[in-house]
């Protein structure tokens, strides 16, 4: 019996039927973690034994009939999430002793659920990265190829989903780190829109843009976690007061009619040609399924990654000013004077790619700056959202390719942050305008998977997840498996 | 850090000297903690003097994915105090973040308002010595969170951080540039906490650091029109506290520049031990507060509904009610500024005056004079008087239908508050009742005309002065009781023969 390839909705129905039971499904996914955590380096920290007791615990409600969708399903969590009583580091050296006494929002739903945490997955330190190189835990391997990374931040999430390890793990993306990663790892990510997920209890890196979401094998799954993950919470003055549909209900919305809008900018230069044929085809194939492609524009798109990299550093500078060393996470040993412990627990507890922003964004919120870099920002990114309004007035969703190329090796972008940066150039826009969006696999160049793109309407997410469900109707891409992984 | 550089000392003395040349120039940051019961972004309670820590939940810690929530009641208290100070409410308020590292500062940034305060543009009339008015603008107030306490004592060679404060709801209240004395600036930072309290808004308890303020100070030749360079000196917390601090900064201030300085713009703290201000931070040393908009949390929307409904709570205002206190019941302007001081005052002596509506003054005399001082001397507040409106009113009651004189009213005053007894009471248990009865008056009058031949015949050869010692030889042959006017009366047709 193969559990680890089995759909979300499949394995609700065979815990039901008690074809198997959670113990078993646990056991079966921490054993292939145990086997490939040592080459994809994943997660940073595997919870077996209290995995094992809330399975046997899931079990016994199973037993009763007391259980919903979701109940001894296991799951990975990105350590962006605090845990109660599970060490949450962010995968920054800053966190490496810290235990959340809480547990996030989204944690505690999925909980309620009767979901098993299998452990916490690897990611840039801090979400700050888009290849999983910034972790102090070291890089997490691409499933598809070890020599290349899996994309970030959410690196070790994707590549949990893609490797089979789990059938959901949760994520979170500011610029790209859901969709990014997804199309690296040739998985379904989703970034609902901004407000949709609470962000209480995951680690703020940039207020404005952070947005919890999935990573799974397909729409359908992430349908099935987004009803359980979304929703107001009082303790998130930025969720939104506003009812959840039943997204799963929603994957069946017909497509006939829908207009689907070719972002021009997003085919221009930069674009790897094999990347632009598997998208292409893609669009072919929701043409024939009665969808209609009109071209669509968003000229000032090109300014989304400066506006993003003078936006997020901003806020990370003020979000990352708690981790001094006095209350929780790293302390310099023996410091002279409060500013050497400020100093050197910050020094030793942060990353390059960290420093590199807070110092960024320390710098373009100094007097005198502020106009010039983070209001003008703030500027472009209301012209941006004005822009995909313009776009969603003719069009009901935008398509394009999630990233300009597949998954590249280790180390060729580490020594030069614009490169990196410009990795993201495509999925900015959406955090910029608080916009849904996913990327679900639509091919393979060289056997690297490759993400098409969909970023609808703010809480559109029913639109997206239908379409790209009836795609994955139509197309097998998202259950291909890395080879070794099967 | 530089303790002075004033290395020539300040004697207070110059101030008169130097008034005609200098003009001093003041505004007031007032910070002042809401009364709400729980913080202003997070659950804990409020309460002063919990043991360190004790009221520190997750969010006041500042720890890794928590979130502020906005209380709305402090917004509601903010928007009181706008409407008491006839201000502008901003439609949409936002909250920003004011960045610096500390450690009693737990998410290395202040949560406060910057650009867009929720209330703009208000303001508070002040009395001169003179008895003429004088109107502060309000700059603007806003919304923000208290820190918490650094603790350096008993802790060897360690600090200790207390967060119980941290978060605690203030509105910081700025003024313009607008008072030109220690004198006004603490007579607008008494009508500021007058009015917090009128507003049940804030305990204004100056110890505990409820109420505080910082004040700008500078001077300017008279006739100069620009400004002189300020010096901002930090959380002064007692009205004496501040006009001492303004005065040593004034005389410092104009003593550099008679010598040839110039003033540094700076914050300086005042120490009240040694009754000096002292170089805290230079302008070169600020901090850049890298200020801007929270973005966990959404700008405040305060619409008219809700403004109404604000309104609709307020109280009569203290300058309202003095305003009414002179009209309805004759009292000075003075007299009725001392009544409305506090709600509570105001509230007593009208009780006062509906058990006695035939003699206001006597009981705005009573209440100011015997009763004030009693409190005062026993520590109490009002609110905690041991005698209540009605006992006041019974005792003034006796003095206006004759029963005692004012003076024996004082007697059983001071018997009435040791003892919470009533007037009646007292007056019976000590045999004070007014002696009014004509003959028993005219008994002992003739008693001491009889035994004080020499001063009779003195007086009617014309020593008037000696009228006194009758009076005096009577009351005291009556234990004080005879009645005055009567006394006098009787006294002068006996004298006469």
């Amino acid at each position: 019996m193969t559990l680890h390839t089995k759909s979300l909705a499949a394995l609700a129905a065979g815990l039901r039927a008690r074809e198997f039971s959670s113990v078993e499904l646990t056991r079966t996914l921490l054993a292939r973690i145990e086997a490939y955590q040592p080459q994809l380096n994943a997660l940073i920290t595997v919870t077996g034994p209290s995995a094992m007791q809330a399975a046997a615990v899931a079990d016994g409600v199973l037993a009763r009939g007391g259980a919903g969708p979701l109940t001894g399903i296991p799951l990975v969590h990105k350590d962006i999430f605090c845990t109660e009583g599970v060490r949450t580091t962010c995968a920054s050296r800053m966190l490496d002793n810290f235990v959340a006494p809480y547990d996030a929002t989204v944690v505690a739903k999925l909980k309620a659920e009767g979901m098993i945490m299998l452990g916490k997955a690897n990611m840039d330190e801090f979400a700050m990265g888009s290849s999983n190189e910034t972790s102090y835990y070291g890089p997490v391997r691409n499933p598809w190829n070890p020599q290349l990374v899996p994309g970030g931040s959410s690196g070790g999430s994707a590549a949990v989903v893609a490797a089979r390890l789990a059938p959901f793990a949760s994520a979170t993306d500011t610029g790209g780190s859901i969709r990014q990663p997804a199309a690296l790892c040739g998985v379904t990510g989703l970034k609902p829109t901004y407000g949709r997920v609470s962000r209480y209890g995951m680690i703020a890196f940039a207020s404005s843009l952070d947005q919890g979401g999935t990573l799974t094998t397909s729409a359908a799954d992430a349908a099935l976690m987004l009803r359980a993950m979304a929703g107001f919470d009082v303790r998130d003055s930025t969720s939104v007061e506003r009812a959840v549909p039943d997204y799963v209900a929603a994957l069946e919305l017909p497509l006939a009619g829908m207009k689907i809008g070719l972002l021009k900018e997003f085919f221009e230069k930069g674009l790897d040609r094999e990347n632009e044929r598997c998208v292409r085809e893609a669009l072919a194939v929701y043409e024939k399924l009665g969808a209609k492609l009109l071209e669509v524009s968003l000229p000032n798109l090109g300014l989304s990654v400066p506006a993003y990299y003078v936006v997020a550093p901003a806020e990370c500078s003020s979000n990352l000013a708690r981790f001094d060393g006095v209350r929780f996470g790293h302390r310099a040993k023996d410091p002279k004077d409060l500013m050497d412990l400020y100093k050197r627990s910050r020094g030793e507890g942060f990353g390059a790619e960290v420093k590199r922003r807070i110092m960024t964004g320390t710098y373009v919120l100094s007097a005198g700056y502020y106009d010039a870099y983070y209001l003008k920002a703030q500027k472009v990114r209301r012209l941006i959202a004005n822009e995909f309004e313009q776009a969603f007035a003719q069009v009901d969703v935008v398509m394009g390719p999630t990233t300009p190329t597949p998954a590249f090796a280790l180390g060729s972008k580490t020594s030069d942050p614009i490169t990196m940066y410009l990795n993201d150039i495509y999925t900015i826009g959406a955090n910029l305008a608080g916009l849904p969006a996913m990327s679900i696999p639509c091919g393979f160049v060289h056997n690297l998977p490759v993400g098409l793109q969909l970023i609808g309407r703010h809480f559109a997410e029913e639109r997206l997840l239908s379409a790209a469900h009836a795609y994955q109707r139509e197309s097998d891409w998202h259950t291909r498996i890395p080879a070794g992984y099967e | 850090m530089p303790i002075s550089e004033n290395p020539i000392g300040t004697p207070v003395s110059l101030l008169a000297m130097n008034n005609e040349t200098w003009e001093t120039v003041i505004g007031l940051e007032i910070h002042a903690q809401l009364s709400t019961n729980s913080k202003i972004f997070s659950a804990s309670p409020t309460a002063y003097g919990a043991p360190p820590n004790a009221q520190a939940n997750l969010v006041d810690l500042g720890y890794p994915g928590v979130l502020p929530v906005l209380n709305a009641a402090a917004v509601g208290m903010a928007v009181k105090f706008g409407l008491a100070i006839g201000a502008e409410i901003t439609p949409l308020s936002v909250f920003a973040r004011k960045n610096y590292f500390y450690p009693d500062l737990p998410k290395g940034y202040q949560i406060s308002q910057y650009e867009l305060p929720i209330v703009a543009k208000g303001h508070m009339d002040i009395v001169l010595e003179d008895g003429a008015a004088k109107r502060i603008g309000i700059t603007r107030a806003h919304l923000e969170e208290d820190a918490g306490k650094s603790m350096h004592e008993g802790l060897g060679a360690h600090s200790g951080i207390d967060l119980n404060r941290a978060g605690t709801p203030l509105i910081e209240i700025v003024s313009e540039p607008d008072m030109r004395s220690a004198k006004e600036a603490v007579a607008y930072l008494k009508k500021i906490h007058t009015l917090v309290r009128y507003l049940e808004i804030c305990d204004g308890n100056m110890q505990e650091g409820s109420f505080r303020c910082d004040a700008n100070v500078s001077v300017r030749r008279r006739g100069q029109e620009k400004f002189g360079t300020r010096a901002e000196i930090k959380n002064i917390n007692s009205f004496r506290f501040v006009e001492k601090a303004i005065h040593y900064e004034v005389a410092r201030q104009i003593d550099i520049i008679e010598s040839g300085g110039k003033v540094l713009q700076e914050t300086r703290l005042y120490d009240p031990d040694k009754g000096e201000t002292r170089s805290m931070r230079s302008k070169e040393e600020a901090n850049d507060y890298r200020y801007f908009p929270d973005p966990d949390l959404l700008p405040v929307a305060v619409n008219g509904a809700f403004i109404a409904q604000i309104r609709a709570t307020l109280p009569e205002l203290p300058d309202e009610k003095a305003a009414r206190f002179a009209a309805a019941f004759g009292l000075s302007a003075y007299d009725a500024g001392v009544l409305t001081a506090s709600r509570e005052l105001g509230d007593y002596f009208e009780a006062v005056v509906k058990l006695i509506p035939q003699d206001p003054k006597l009981a705005a005399n009573w209440v100011m004079g015997e009763l004030a001082a009693a409190l005062n001397r026993d520590g109490i507040d009002i609110a905690a008087s041991k005698l209540g409106p009605a006992r006041v009113a019974g005792l003034l009651q006796r003095i206006a239908d004759g029963t005692i004189s004012g003076k024996i009213a004082k007697e059983v005053f001071e018997a009435m508050w040791s003892s919470g007894t009533d007037a009646d009471s007292v007056i019976a248990e000590k045999g004070l009742k007014q002696i009014s009865d004509p003959a028993a008056i005219e008994k002992a009058i003739d008693e001491v005309m009889a035994r004080s031949p020499g001063q009779l015949a003195d007086y009617r050869a014309g020593k008037d002065k000696l009228f006194g010692y009758f009076v005096g030889q009577v009351m005291k042959a009556t234990g004080g009781k005879a009645n005055p006017a009567q006394l006098n009366e009787l006294l002068k047709k006996k004298l006469a023969g």
